[in-house]
């Protein structure tokens, strides 16, 4: 369906600043129940800032990404992406709930890649790609197609166009994933253990991608992972977060060798010595 | 020996208890029955798999005032049998205003009958989709319209096709119901024939035969869709 709001990166605020953090969140709250994932969260993401998020299963790691993709809406607080409010919407200098419109057209900055894929099965690798630009930017099927087959090259599947998921293996697909998040032309970029789902000779060839990725776009990635190798070499800050709260943060070169709270101590003696 | 007095009577002076050249004779007369129940059971089924899915959507959408209505249509139709459906639509809509004949009236009774059921099944074929294809959808900004079309239904649907395959041989059952309602379709054809002539023989098996002729090669139809619309799934 192209909608006319299909190319609007509007987004009811006032235009800001460069210097502004292109990812911020503020007093992010979100429970499941009794179990408090996001307790006040407050975090700033600059342009172009790779963030690694690290710490224990069911710490909310995830949940992060989920709120800045949509996924899950937040009990509370207010998120800003790309300069716009995720969630709310400014009318007459009031914060409101925002439409489902403007949600689009905000969220049309973000895209993600998740654990297990998600590729649609019942698509080639290059209509998995192609299918976004087409319906949600409004592109004709030979550009989308185009870029597809750029993107598909670009992550070392040329020869992959035309299989369908099941005739792909987990990197070939976290792969095509990839790219077909890329062809969104995300400002903001997440990865959700992306590759936690895959055979372990299986993910050198993914980490290469967004390594890759990492050190030549400037696109702001966030990331979860429990590759701390990875982590340590394409992070410009590294989040430690527990209990629903980011408790400690640092440039991976410090926070790897001179944690200072004992429970990212614990956490990456944990990790790293099993 | 523990004989009918009916039948004792028939084999001394009855007519022969299958007679070709009458069978023969009917032959054309229920061919052209058979035509209207096919025709009511295509306009059924046409109708049922549409507002099924319409159903099924609607029962899931996040808009109470939506999805209750859907969801009490679908449990009263289910609770109460086509039959009474079929009286309400012809006789008691008239009363309303609204004049069917007894054809239309009759499609659509199957077709609405069986939409409640079909609508359970497109139901448990969108469940079976997984929730991480409705999370690429959005992460991918594709508009709710879009991600049903072009995600959701096209993995939900073949999963469905055995269920409402089984429901078109099941409607094609049905049908005969709607000789209650003047429509002269295979069986009150058959049943016409036998008060006309008295012979209830000939005219009801070859109405059977005439059904298993129909049934048979729709549910091979239904097996080899089955087959075509299966795809490995990643």
């Amino acid at each position: 369906m192209s909608e006319p709001d299909v190319e609007e990166t509007g987004t009811g605020a006032s235009p800001r600043p460069e210097a502004e953090p292109m990812v911020r969140m503020e007093q992010v709250t979100k429970a499941f129940g009794d179990f408090v994932c996001l307790d006040r969260l407050d975090l700033d993401v600059k342009t172009g800032e790779k963030v690694v998020i690290i710490g224990p299963s069911g710490s909310g790691k995830t949940t992060i990404l989920r709120v800045l993709m949509t996924l899950e809406r937040p009990d509370s607080g207010v998120v800003e992406v790309a300069g716009g409010y995720l969630y709310h919407q400014l009318r007459d200098g009031q914060l409101v709930k925002g439409s489902e419109k403007h949600l689009r057209a905000v969220r049309r900055n973000v895209s993600m890649v998740f654990q297990h894929f998600n590729l649609f099965p019942h698509m080639t690798a290059l209509r998995n790609v192609s299918i976004g630009p087409m319906k949600a930017l409004g592109r004709s099927k030979e550009q989308a197609d185009e870029r597809s087959r750029e993107l598909l090259g670009m992550v070392g599947l040329d020869d992959k166009v035309h299989q369908y998921p099941a005739q792909l293996s987990g990197g070939q697909k976290q792969r095509v994933a990839i790219a077909r998040a890329l062809a969104m032309e995300p400002k903001v970029m997440l990865f959700d253990e992306i590759t936690s789902a895959l055979d372990p000779e299986l993910v050198g060839e993914v980490l290469n991608v967004v390594r890759q990725l990492a050190h030549t776009t400037d696109m702001t990635m966030l990331l979860v992972t429990h590759e701390m190798g990875f982590a340590r070499e394409i992070a410009d800050r590294v989040l430690m977060f527990a209990g629903g709260r980011i408790i400690e943060q640092a440039p991976p070169e410090e926070i790897f060798t001179e944690p200072k709270t004992e429970r990212t101590k614990a956490f990456l003696k944990a990790v790293l010595h099993h | 020996m523990n004989v009918h007095p009916a039948r004792l009577l028939a084999q001394v002076d009855g007519p022969k208890a299958w007679d070709w050249d009458f069978a023969w004779e009917i032959v054309p007369d229920l061919l052209s029955a058979l035509w209207v129940t096919v025709q009511a059971t295509v306009v059924g089924v046409v109708l049922a798999m549409v507002l099924g899915l319409v159903f099924a959507i609607a029962r899931r959408s996040t808009i109470r005032l939506i999805s209750w209505p859907v969801a009490v249509f679908i449990e009263f139709v289910r609770s109460t049998p086509l039959l009474v459906q079929l009286f309400f639509l012809f006789f008691v809509l008239p009363d309303l205003g609204v004049v069917l004949s007894g054809f239309v009236a009759g499609a659509l009774g199957l077709g609405i009958h069986y939409a409640c059921y079909t609508s359970e099944s497109y139901r448990a074929g969108i469940e079976s989709v997984d929730r991480g294809q409705w999370e690429a959808a959005q992460a991918i900004n594709l508009t709710a319209t879009t991600t049903w079309r072009s995600v959701i239904l096209p993995q939900a649907i073949p999963t469905v096709i055995p269920a409402l395959g089984n429901y078109l041989v099941a409607m094609f059952k049905d049908a005969p119901l709607l000789s209650t309602i003047t429509v002269l379709e295979l069986v009150g054809e058959a049943k016409r024939i036998q008060a006309v002539t008295f012979r209830p023989t000939e005219a009801f098996t070859l109405a059977g035969v005439l059904f298993l002729a129909v049934s048979i090669p729709s549910a091979a139809l239904v097996r080899y869709l089955e087959r075509r619309f299966r795809y490995e799934r990643a």
